[in-house]
């Protein structure tokens, strides 16, 4: 079923290479009804999902390439079940969304879209760590395009810009995949990326840390953690918004799935070592990317630095390594990707009346577009995490793990609390509020149904989740319990001495 | 008293089938109406397959007084010289006809080019690997020139030959030396012989300058120079045959030489050629940066990859020679295929050499478009293609090796980040918008401009308009150099025999 789930994507993508030129409304359909068809998917994969085991589960497994050791492997847990459903409604939301400002070369796009989605998808999936890896960095490839061929002015510089930042971290993690590889093949006398044959291997703190930092260096590019986050705010600028709510919903996610899924499974005391350093940068990156997004006079540059502040909360919930802040940080995510998507489809609303993302050529577009203004309320308070709201049930956790450690870590967190409310709302006052200086106003006409569909489902997830976000922690904590189990238990007493069947 | 040796003609059947059809080629062409000489190309490459398939079937055999070896390694390398050669020859008409150059010596050279490629994989014996290098640089030097027209051609053809004859002289005197200290040109023999005694210092100057002269036809940093003015002045076609067939003939005998002849003294040596290989890792991938000729961008690229191609030799496992011969079976459809794309352009009667005569090819050309982003994708190593897992097999088997092997691994990883931006610039070139200049919304959409072809050949000039074309023969290379890259990525197990019967070689 999950291989069905990872691919169907890309098969729509064949099926839309079919499509003969010049009709971009069977691509606009086709695509949209391939994401759906992939949401459909994952709801089975939900519904099959198995809430009270904390381990892998719907596991397939191949041959693929058994000369290096090398199997297809895909498993969902509660970790990556978050995630999974997450990519689900992005991206049909995501493809709808566009539809009105991707008027060139639509065939292209919607290729490039539905083959990222797979390459999310398997990202989140793979159980084996040269498929993880193949996944990982195919990521690369559609995005720099979607932001290369589509984005603003400035796109060649940023899609590079993007692409060899993310890459060259990257690269250091497939190098230790490799040692890690070689060293697990003298242990258990096989040779094997299998994610849960590797977690059996028992490194010396040494090796360990040198590996769980090429792999930090990699997962904290994408996050970003600060101060590693220089290629973040080129990427979003520039990519078009549907990259952009990409972007940041699902791809900043790889980054804290990679220290979540593969810190206490492979480096757990590394992973231990390594907490206090990880959350004092999540700690400088919530407070700086607060006060640099107040600083910005491109909206969409606003939203990006936030990005930084925001996913400084989901690291701080990890480096707290307890249950409250592993659960705040996967709920975070998800949180995180609902409401800085929106917030990027709000710009791009702005953005394709207008043409210009500065924030000073707007002004009173409350009065000309009341629906939108209304829509745009709720989603700004989602991101700055209003009680009711999904934000804050995830900052919340987010910070009561953080306590539990250090009340210091506590403090400095909910200033970025504050200070997120304080540029969202500066934002909004200055787009939405005051005298109607936009400098077009004649084109500030209202939201229509169909954008307002796209916002839809997001809309009903940040009430949802808001309200009631038991069925999404329920399923997650098994898997949470099963991570912290490995941090608290030293690596050798798991080992299982030999002679295990062969698979 | 001497004896004929036995002359075991089976042995050679595959290459007999190469001269065979090349002779063909050279006489029909007397007698062919010019009309009709697509069927030289469709013959040539029948008889690369029929040869090929031929070769894979032959029973291993040693013979000409041991002086010709057929086994695991002959397998491999004379099927990658063979598939080599097959797309070296269908990238061909198209250009040839458009440039006035289509005669029948053009396949006849690739042939025996190919031919001997071939030899070199068999050779057991130095001096039938200097007559077999000589086989196959000969006609590339004549390549190179083919372009009559072109002073920059003949000064291709007149550098690379210069500096081949060069290359040739230090390899025979590495030969020498090494028969001066070991009294025989056998491999297996001088293999025994190294590990008898301790190394003295002519034998390892002549080991030295054997590495010189295959280093030379590899285009490995610091003999590489040549590589940049050669692939810039010989017709395309040329410069991607040349690319891939010297890179397979001398990669295998490098093979042949290092991991199998002297892998014994592997102390000796791996550390040299490692070295080597950080080198032209670096320095080919750094000086590609900086090209906005694409010929030039795949001169170093070749480069580049010759630096991760000695690394597999360098590391010399049985499993990082097999990764090796993985490798070039993927360079072999990548290289050519890059090639192959700029080959079906052309900027007013004169190549389209510049990057930038790339842009707007989605528009025009879909599918060319989306063969060159992905030969782009694949030569920068990114998965899912067969770059991705060509790199991977020999990093792979480097960091299997111990640390040495792992730093050979960081530097090839590294520097392919580095590859990622030349790579991608061709490819979103490629995907963005024709500029103003040089192309019309007319010929965007696909009108040809009359007056583009009252331009002489050869005499193309910086604001004539890019046009298209495209031959079935040179889709077809361009399909099977794209799905043989997309196979190796998606089920690079499907090719692992290959490289697998080399390996087994050295357990």
């Amino acid at each position: 079923m999950l291989t069905q789930l990872i691919f169907l994507p890309l098969v729509g993508a064949l099926l839309v290479a079919l499509i003969p030129r010049g009709r971009p409304d069977t691509v606009r359909w086709l695509g949209l009804l391939v994401s759906l068809a992939a949401a459909v998917l994952a709801a089975r994969v939900v519904g099959a999902f198995d809430a009270s085991s904390g381990g892998l589960q719907l596991v397939e497994r191949a041959a693929w390439i058994p000369g290096l050791g090398v199997g297809y492997a895909v498993g969902v847990d509660g970790i990556s079940l978050l995630l999974v459903g997450l990519v689900a409604v992005i991206f049909p939301v995501a493809l709808l969304g566009s539809w009105g400002s991707i008027t060139e070369r639509v065939k292209a796009y919607t290729i490039a879209m539905l083959g990222l989605q797979t390459a999310v998808l398997g990202t989140f999936l793979s159980l084996d760590l040269v498929l993880f890896y193949v996944f990982w960095e195919a990521v690369l490839i559609p995005m720099a395009f979607l932001i290369g061929v589509w984005g603003g002015p400035n796109r060649r510089y940023a899609a590079i810009k993007f692409f060899l930042y993310t890459m060259a971290a990257s690269v250091l993690m497939l190098v230790a995949i490799l040692v890690l590889h070689a060293l697990a093949a003298g242990q258990l006398g096989e040779r094997t990326f299998d994610l849960q044959r590797l977690a059996e291997v028992r490194l010396d703190a040494g090796v360990q840390g040198w590996l769980f930092a090429a792999f930090a260096l990699a997962f904290a590019v994408k996050v970003p953690v600060w101060p590693l986050h220089t290629w973040l705010p080129d990427a979003h600028t520039e990519a078009p918004t549907a990259g952009s709510v990409i972007l940041a919903a699902v791809l900043l996610k790889m980054g804290t799935y990679g220290f979540v899924r593969f810190g206490p499974m492979l480096f757990p005391e590394a992973l231990v070592a390594a907490a206090p350093l990880l959350a004092a940068l999540a700690i400088v990156g919530i407070v700086y990317g607060a006060a640099v997004s107040w600083a910005q006079t491109d909206f969409k540059r606003l939203i990006a630095f936030s990005s930084v502040s925001h996913l400084g909360f989901v690291m701080l919930g990890i480096a707290a390594l307890n249950e409250q802040g592993f659960q705040g940080s996967l709920l975070q995510m998800v949180n995180h990707g609902i409401s800085t998507g929106a917030l990027f489809m709000i710009v791009g609303v702005l953005y394709d009346r207008t043409h210009t993302r500065e924030l000073a050529d707007y002004g009173g577009v409350a009065a000309r577009m009341p629906r939108f203004a209304a829509l745009f309320t709720i989603v700004l308070l989602s991101s700055a995490a209003l009680p009711g709201t999904n934000g804050f049930v995830g900052e919340f956790l987010i910070l009561l793990g953080a306590f539990r450690v250090s009340a210091w870590w506590a403090a400095l967190g909910v200033l970025g609390v504050i200070l997120s409310a304080v540029y969202l709302l500066w934002a909004y006052q200055q787009v939405m509020h005051g005298p109607a200086t936009a400098r077009h106003p004649e084109r500030l006409t209202e939201i229509t149904p169909r954008e307002l569909l796209a916002f839809a489902p997001l809309v009903a997830l940040i009430f949802a989740i808001g309200l009631y976000p038991r069925p999404l922690l329920d399923r997650s904590e098994a898997a949470v319990r099963a991570a912290l189990d490995r941090l608290e238990r030293p690596a050798q007493q798991r080992i299982v001495p030999q002679a295990r069947e062969p698979r | 008293m001497t004896s004929i040796p036995p002359v075991p003609l089976g042995l050679l059947a595959p290459e007999l089938v190469v001269l065979a059809v090349a002779m063909v080629v050279l006489l029909a062409d007397l007698w062919l109406p010019p009309a009709r000489r697509g069927l030289l190309v469709v013959a040539a490459v029948a008889g690369a397959v029929a040869a090929a398939w031929l070769g894979l079937g032959l029973p291993d055999g040693v013979g000409f007084a041991g002086t010709y070896v057929r086994d695991g390694l002959t397998r491999a390398g004379q099927t990658l010289a063979l598939a080599a050669t097959a797309l070296g020859l269908l990238v061909a008409p198209e250009y040839l006809r458009r440039g006035g150059l289509d005669r029948g010596e053009y396949y006849f050279l690739v042939l025996v080019a190919g031919l001997g490629a071939m030899l070199m994989a068999a050779s057991r014996d130095l001096l039938l690997l200097f007559l077999a290098l000589e086989t196959l640089s000969v006609p590339l030097y004549v390549l190179a020139a083919t372009g009559r027209g072109s002073v920059r051609s003949q000064e291709a053809g007149i550098k690379y030959f210069l500096l081949g004859a060069f290359a040739s002289a230090f390899f025979l005197y590495g030969v020498a030396l090494v028969y001066g200290t070991t009294g025989t040109t056998r491999l297996p023999e001088i293999g025994a012989a190294f590990s008898a005694q301790p190394v003295s210092a002519s034998a390892a100057a002549g080991v030295g300058l054997l590495v010189i002269g295959l280093g030379f036809k590899a285009a490995l940093v610091p003999f590489h120079t040549w590589a940049p003015d050669v692939y810039e002045g010989a017709p395309f076609p040329a410069a991607a045959f040349m690319s891939v067939v010297a890179k397979i003939g001398a990669f295998v005998a490098l093979v042949r030489v290092f991991p199998m002849t002297l892998g014994a003294l592997a102390l000796h040596w791996s550390a040299l050629l490692g070295a080597l290989a950080v080198l032209t890792m670096v320095v080919g991938n750094l000086a590609a940066l900086l090209q906005t000729s694409y010929k030039r961008m795949l001169a170093y690229s070749s480069i580049a990859h010759a630096g991760y191609l000695l690394v597999g030799v360098a590391v010399g496992t049985p499993q990082a020679v097999g990764a090796v011969i993985t490798y070039l079976l993927v360079y072999a459809a990548m290289g050519t295929g890059a090639f192959a794309v700029a080959i079906a352009l052309e900027r007013g009667g004169a190549e389209a050499d510049r990057i930038d005569d790339y842009a707007g090819l989605s528009a025009r050309a879909p599918l060319l478009a989306v063969a060159g982003g992905l030969f782009m994708v694949s030569l920068a190593g990114l998965p899912p293609t067969g770059g991705f897992m060509a790199k991977l097999g020999v990093f792979l088997a480097a960091a299997d090796a111990g640390l040495p092997g792992v730093i050979l691994a960081l530097v090839g990883f590294l520097t392919s980040v580095v590859s990622v931006y030349y790579y991608l610039r061709v490819a979103y070139v490629m995907f963005s918008p024709a500029p103003s200049a040089g192309v019309t919304p007319a010929q965007r959409s696909g009108v040809v401009h009359a007056d583009a072809t009252a331009i002489a050949p050869g005499s193309g000039t910086a604001g004539a308009a890019v046009r298209l074309h495209a031959s079935p023969l040179l889709n077809l290379a361009v399909l099977v150099a794209a799905a043989a890259v997309i196979q190796t990525g998606i089920l690079p197990s499907t090719v692992a025999a290959l490289g697998a019967q080399v390996a087994a070689l050295l357990r």
